[in-house]
Order: C-alpha cells, then structure tokens, then sequence
C-alpha cells in the first residue's frame, strides 16, 4: 500500500491570471493506477490545475512532476498525457477512425499498427462500426465515447478529464460514469478527473481532492471525506449537513460543552479546542434524531415546520428558536408527529464532526485585499 | 378543395407580393432583363454603324474562336488565378493573426481594411499611378539619391496591373479567411498539441483544413472580379487586353456589339461554373 508509485506530483505549483491568484500553492501526490477526482464549485481552480498539468498553462511559480520528470517548459505534445475535454473537442473535419487514429498517425506508427490500434479502442468504447461517421451524425454520448478512445489510444501514464460528462443528460451521465470506472480499472491508467458534482466524485473516485479558492481543502477516500469533512465547506458540499455554530467551554481536559446561541450540548469527548473558541459543529441529516421528551447532554428544543416526502424518505425540518433549520431524515412508514409539535433534537456524538472555524479563510481575506 | 386554395391563395396574395414585390421588381428591371438583353444581343448580327440588326446568327460565337480572342482570354484566366493566388497567401497570414486579437483591436484592424473601400477605386489607383510612374514618388527618391541614373519601369506593366489587381482584391480574400479562421474552436486546436502535434503540425492538420471554407469563398471572391475588371489594366496597364477590356472595346470603339455580348455570357458561364464549383465543394462535407 504505502509503495504505490506516484506518477503526477504537484509541489507548492501556484497561477497567477493576471493579478487574480487561481491557484494557491498545491501540492498533490497522484498515485499510479488511481482514480483521482478534483472536486469543487466553479472557479476554484480544479480546471486551471488540470491544465497546467496537460501543458496548456504554465505554472507560476512550483513544479509539476510526470513519472519523475519536471514538465517546467514542456509543451503539451511533449507530455506523456491525454486529455479528454468538456466539449469533446472532435475534428469536426475527420471522421470517427481519422478522430481516433490523430494521435497515432502523429507517431508515424505504421498502417496496420495504426488500424489495429484504432479499432480495438472503438470495441473498448462499444463503437464497433462507427469508423466512417463524422462527429456531426453523432449523440453527446457516442462524440464523449470517441473522445475518449481517441485519447486511451495513445496510452497515456495519466488521462485528464475536464468535466467530460457535464453536457450529457442525467441518465447517460449515470451510464458513462459506472463504464468510465470499470475502462479505468480495466486498464489500470491513472485518471485525473474534475468535476463541480459531488455524487460522480463519490461514486468513481478512489480519492477525491476538494478544492476552493485555489487550495485544496481535504484529500481522502470518499468515505473519509463524507464521515470526517475536515472544514465547514467540506461538510456543506459534500451532501448534506446541519451545520451549528457555537462556543467551547472546556468542562475537563477531554470534555467540553458547546454553547448556541439556543441550547447547549454537554459532555463531548473533546480535547483539541480551547476555552471560548468559536466551533462547527455538523452533523448529516440521516444521523438526527429526536424526541419529544429531553435527552440527557442535549440541550437543543425546536418544532417541527414541515415535512417533505421525498420517495424513500421524508425528509423533517425542524425550526430552533433562533430560526435556523435543521433536517432530519425520517422512514415513511413511520408514524410521525404532527409539524407544530416541540421535539428536543440529539444524535450519537460519534457521529457528529467538531470544526475548528477556519481562520485560514481570514488570511486569504488579507492575502486577495493585499493583492487587489 | 379547389375555392379554399383559391380563398388561401387570394389571403396570401397582396402580403406576400407587397414584400416580395419590391424585390422582385427590381431583379426583374436591374439584373433579369439585362442579362436576357445581352443573351439576346449575343445572338443577332452585327451592324456597322450603331447597335445590333435584329437577325438571328451564331456568328459572334464563332468568332470567339479567334486566336486572338483565346488568347486574350487565356491571359486573363491566368492573371485572375495569379491574383487569388497572391491574394491568398498574403491574406493568410494577416486574416490568422486578425482571428487571435482581441474584439476591439480585431474591430479595429478590420475597419482599417475596409476603410480604402469608401474611396473610388480608380481614384486609388491613380494614387498609385502617381508613385510608380516614371516621374513618380519612388523614382525621384531614388534618382535623387542617385542609387539609379534612369527611371526604373515600373508603371504600366503587367506587373503593375498584377500589382493593382492584387491591391483592389485583397480585402474580399481577408475577410472570408478571417470569418473562416475566428470560428474554430480553440479547444481543437489544444487537441490537436495534446495528441502529438506542434505548433506548424496542427496549422496543416486542423487548422488549415478548417479554414478551407474561407479559402474557397476568398478565391473565389477574388477570381470572379479579376477575370472581369478592365479598369485597374485601363490605368496601370501596358497595352496587353484582358477580357474585361475586350468587352468594353468591342462594345465601344469596335462597333461589334454582339461578339461583346458574346464574351459576356462567356464570362458569366465562367463565374456560375465557378460558383457551382464552389458550392459542391462546401456540401461535400460540413466544414462549416
């Protein structure tokens, strides 16, 4: 496990557009063979850092290394690295076999080579048939389909892909998305995937980089990051949390209380803040619970507003005094109060996450003012 | 079945012919009844003193197979293709690096380009006229300097009329290549370096072939007016006649109005048969 090649290695890379800092000093370890998703909401410079690693944007300042070579100058056709891109990006002058067959015919391999070549990727991408078709005869799914047999077959150390499921429709997006994983485990090539949707980060990944405004803000499995967010973005954009701002106080050395601003949790197993230190606490929905009568260490009272029905569950929003919502996940069958009713809220300590209110966020403040 | 037709086309009737009318009326006054006036012309006899004896004879055809008449045409053919050749590759360059400005210089550049065009074109040549002539601009500098001692001959060649086609043209060869060149997807282009090519290997891969479009219509916006322009050989011209000249002489001076009107339908043939060229390579496949 910990002997895992790494094959794109990222160190301290910064880029400036302008005066605007994208991206703020990343350092990433992609491993050989590995799923690597980089997961953010628009402008967080997931795109930017894919790019410069295909060669299409020089890195200001770090180093970006490919199976240990420094990459610093090389232009793209230089690099051992394929891309497939958001809006497929065809020649719209060839058809499906000159498409396929681009990058190779670039190589002078020979003829044969070349056709052998081009149509084992056209069965690797269930396109068998398709040679003479121009793009323009073709759905976004089977243009996403050449797009990507025309960069597997160069057989790159690593392929890069730009949101390449973006422009598809749910159901094709679903589909693309399992056949993706199982082409990547097939062929055991490193995929570096961005994507802004949280739900094709979790199902394709092995590990997913979160990123926002140019840094990278967790690294981890998509189990890791969905139990153990370690920041306040992480746990709102990966699915869904209740998020309560409070205060410590520190009972002994491994317990504290949380102050709100309505309630208070008591005797949480905590050793790592200090007195009167501003903290997250999140908690998923689905690990709520609640009860109409106290709950020993939860002090939190709320009513029922309303409830959702969602197919296989409803989902209960309950109201704090200071009005703030907080969801809960309730089972159909289950015979549920009426809204209106004063329920107290609690869940397993265990399953909710402590965040420290990120003072980094503070120094970027500082750090774009200065630079603007 | 036969009224509501009659009651629908009535309907439709005055709309559609107060808006197509105008139109229509005008093509049928400015370009149909000419032409047919010239296909007519073309096949009368000729009269001696004015206009046309109204006789029908093929005669002016035949005489389209003098070899002087051939050769005149032949010159003319090969000097249209120079022109588009020349145009074509000094526009390219110049229509690439217009595409990859930004809109407001790009804006810029091209009003710059269309700007000689709100000058008579004779006028322009005339300027010309007036630096390459044996008494002209360049040849006083440079007899002045003394680097020559008798005026260099450059005006009233048929370099100077290569030269002025070249100049009068140019722009319908920009314009076409630039709209061709600015709607490539860039992405392409960063497809193309990703998948092995340099810089001069993806201009003869993609970019190149994706401009074929502008290429076409930029020749043939040039070809078809440089076969028929008499005016820019008129000026900076030595003697040689092209076609454009012909016509106007056979209808002027010569008297020989239907052998004029021959070589005009001759001409027109040239341009549809360019034209039809030119649409069967757009549809041949969708490059646009």
């Amino acid at each position: 496990m910990e002997e895992k090649k790494v094959m794109i290695q990222l160190k301290n890379v910064v880029k400036f557009f302008g005066r605007h800092k994208v991206v703020k000093s990343i350092n990433l370890d992609i491993y050989e063979g590995e799923f690597l998703t980089l997961l953010g909401p628009s402008g967080c410079g997931k795109t930017t850092t894919l790019r410069m690693i295909a060669g299409f944007e020089e890195a200001t300042e770090g180093e970006i290394y490919l199976d240990d070579v420094n990459m610093e100058g090389k232009p793209p056709y230089a690099r051992d690295v394929n891309t497939v891109f958001q809006n497929y990006a065809l020649f719209p002058h060839m058809n499906v076999y000159d498409n396929i067959a681009f990058g190779l015919v670039e190589k002078k391999l020979p003829r044969a080579e070349i056709r052998e070549k081009v149509l084992n990727a056209l069965e690797m991408v269930q396109l068998e048939g398709f040679e003479k078709r121009k793009p323009s005869q073709m759905s976004g799914g089977q243009k996403q389909r050449v797009a990507i047999a025309r960069a597997l077959v160069n057989n790159p150390k690593v392929l890069l892909l730009d949101e390449p499921l973006g422009a598809l429709d749910l159901k094709l997006r679903k589909q693309m998305q399992s056949e993706l994983k199982h082409l990547q485990q097939k062929l055991g090539i490193t995929f570096l995937y961005v994507t802004h949707d949280q739900e094709e980060a979790l199902t394709m990944s092995d590990r997913i980089a979160i990123m926002n405004q140019g840094r990278i803000e967790q690294l981890g499995t998509a189990q890791d990051i969905y139990e153990h967010p370690v920041s306040k973005f992480v746990a709102d954009f990966i699915g869904e949390s209740n998020i309560l701002e409070g205060y410590v106080t520190k009972t002994d050395d491994a317990t504290i209380s949380v102050r709100f601003e309505f309630g208070q949790l008591d005797g949480i197993a905590a050793s790592e803040f200090v007195d009167e230190e501003m903290i997250y606490v999140s908690v998923r929905p689905e690990h709520v619970k609640y009860s109409q009568k106290p709950v020993k260490d939860f002090h939190l009272q709320g009513i029922i507003k309303e409830y959702i029905y969602a197919g296989s569950s409803i989902r209960m929003i309950a109201e704090l005094p200071n009005s703030q919502e907080i969801i809960l996940l309730c089972h159909p069958q289950d015979t549920l109060p009426a809204t209106g009713t004063d329920i107290y809220l609690y869940w397993n300590p265990d399953k909710a996450v402590l965040l420290h209110t990120n003072e980094d966020k503070l120094y970027d403040l500082i750090e774009d003012a200065v630079l603007k | 079945m036969n009224t509501r037709r009659q009651k629908r086309y009535q309907k439709n009737t005055i709309p559609i012919l107060s808006m197509v009318g105008p139109t229509g009326l005008w093509l049928l006054l400015f370009l149909a009844f000419p032409m047919v006036y010239v296909l007519a012309i073309s096949v009368m006899t000729k009269s001696y003193y004015h206009g046309v004896e109204w006789v029908f004879s093929l005669e002016s055809y035949k005489s389209l197979f003098q070899s002087r008449y051939l050769k005149i045409t032949w010159d003319s053919l090969v000097l249209a293709l120079k022109t588009s050749i020349i145009c074509l590759v000094a526009a390219y360059p110049f229509a690439y690096i217009l595409s990859k400005m930004r809109p407001a210089v790009k804006g810029f550049c091209l009003l710059l380009v269309m700007l000689p065009f709100w000058i008579n074109g004779l006028i322009r040549l005339d300027g010309w006229a007036n630096i390459i002539r044996d008494s002209g601009i360049i040849n006083t500098f440079l007899l002045h300097i003394g680097i020559i001692s008798k005026p260099l001959r450059m005006f009233k060649t048929d370099g100077a009329v290569l030269f002025g086609m070249v100049y009068t043209f140019l722009p319908f060869m920009i314009l076409p290549l630039q709209t061709s060149i600015s709607k490539i997807d860039p992405s392409l282009i960063e497809a193309s370096r990703d998948l092995g090519c340099n810089k001069f290997r993806t201009f003869v891969r993609v970019i190149l072939p994706l401009s074929a479009p502008g290429i076409f219509s930029g020749i043939i916006q040039v070809f078809i007016p440089s076969l028929g322009a008499f005016y820019i050989s008129d000026i900076m011209g030595s003697n040689r006649l092209l076609l454009g000249n012909l016509i106007k002489n056979l209808f002027m001076s010569e008297k020989n109005w239907p052998a004029g009107a021959a070589l005009s339908v001759l001409l027109i043939a040239f341009t549809l048969a360019a034209l039809k060229l030119y649409s069967k390579i757009g549809s041949m496949d969708d490059l646009a």
